[in-house]
C-alpha cells in the first residue's frame, strides 16, 4: 500500500524535501513505515527510532496500523510558544 | 476560526472575543520572543507548523478547556518571522471568577507547548540558526504518545 509521508523542520531538513511516497507491504503499522523511511531516504537514517507521528492529522502511537492513501506525518519535538 | 496567524496577535481583540459582562475573570498568557537562549543572543526567530492539524489540535485544547471548566478561551499562535518583543502566543482564558480563568489559561497554555506541532527556527547573533529541540530528537517518542491524551486511532 502506499502512503505519503510528510516530514517537519529538522527532518525535512535531513532529507531535503517535505513529502514522499511509501510503499509498505500490508498490512502494516505506522513503525513498519517509518523502517522503510529510515532505511531508503538518505538524511532519514538519522531520524530517531521513535518519532512522534500523526497519521491523518492525528497523533498515533507507533503500533498504529495505516492503510492505503494515509497521511503519516513524523513531528521532530515540538517548540510552539 | 484560525487558531495560527501569520499577523501581530493583538491581545486586546481576544480578550474581546471571550469576555462580556458575565465576566468578572479574565486571565492572559503571553509568549513574548526573548532576546537570549541559553546564554546566546538571539536576534530573531521563525516559527512553521504542519497547519492543518495545528489549527484541529488547537481547537480540541480550547474545547477540552472549555468542557472541564466554565470559561471561553482564546487562542492564537503566530506563524512565519518574528523578532525580540514580538509576541508568538497568547491564550485569555474567561470566567464568571478568577480561580477558572487562572486554571483554564495555564492548562492551554502548557497543552500548547506539549501538542501543538509547531517549530521554532533561532537565529543567533554569532551567525548561527538552529531548530529548537531538534537534539531531543532521540527521546521524542517519549514525551507524548497518543495513548496519554486518549487520542488513539
Amino acid at each position: 500500500m502506499r502512503v505519503n509521508v510528510l516530514l517537519f523542520a529538522s527532518y525535512a531538513d535531513l532529507a531535503g524535501r517535505e513529502r514522499l511516497e511509501v510503499t509498505v507491504p500490508g498490512p502494516a503499522t505506522v513503525a513498519d513505515v517509518v523502517r522503510q523511511v529510515r532505511a531508503l531516504v538518505p538524511g532519514l537514517d538519522q531520524l530517531p527510532d521513535r518519532p512522534l507521528a500523526a497519521l491523518n492529522q492525528t497523533h498515533v502511537r507507533l503500533d498504529a496500523p495505516v492503510a492505503e492513501g494515509d497521511e503519516l506525518a513524523l513531528l521532530p519535538p515540538f517548540a510552539g510558544g | 476560526m484560525g487558531y495560527l496567524t501569520r499577523e501581530p496577535i493583538d491581545p486586546g481583540l481576544l480578550i474581546a472575543e471571550v469576555g462580556g459582562p458575565e465576566s468578572g475573570g479574565v486571565a492572559s498568557f503571553l509568549g513574548v520572543v526573548r532576546n537570549h537562549q541559553e546564554g546566546r543572543a538571539v536576534l530573531r526567530l521563525e516559527y512553521s507548523a504542519y497547519e492543518p492539524m495545528a489549527e484541529a489540535e488547537a481547537g480540541r485544547i480550547v474545547a477540552e478547556a472549555e468542557a472541564r471548566w466554565p470559561v471561553r478561551v482564546a487562542l492564537r499562535h503566530r506563524l512565519g518571522a518574528l523578532a525580540v518583543g514580538d509576541i508568538a502566543v497568547a491564550v485569555v482564558a474567561a470566567s464568571a471568577h478568577r480561580a477558572p480563568a487562572f486554571e483554564a489559561c495555564r492548562h492551554v497554555m502548557e497543552e500548547v507547548k506539549r501538542r501543538l506541532p509547531v517549530w521554532k527556527k533561532e537565529f543567533f547573533e554569532d551567525g548561527t540558526v538552529t531548530w529548537v529541540g531538534a537534539g531531543e530528537a532521540a527521546a521524542a517518542g517519549a514525551v507524548l504518545s497518543a495513548s496519554d491524551r486518549g487520542a488513539a486511532r
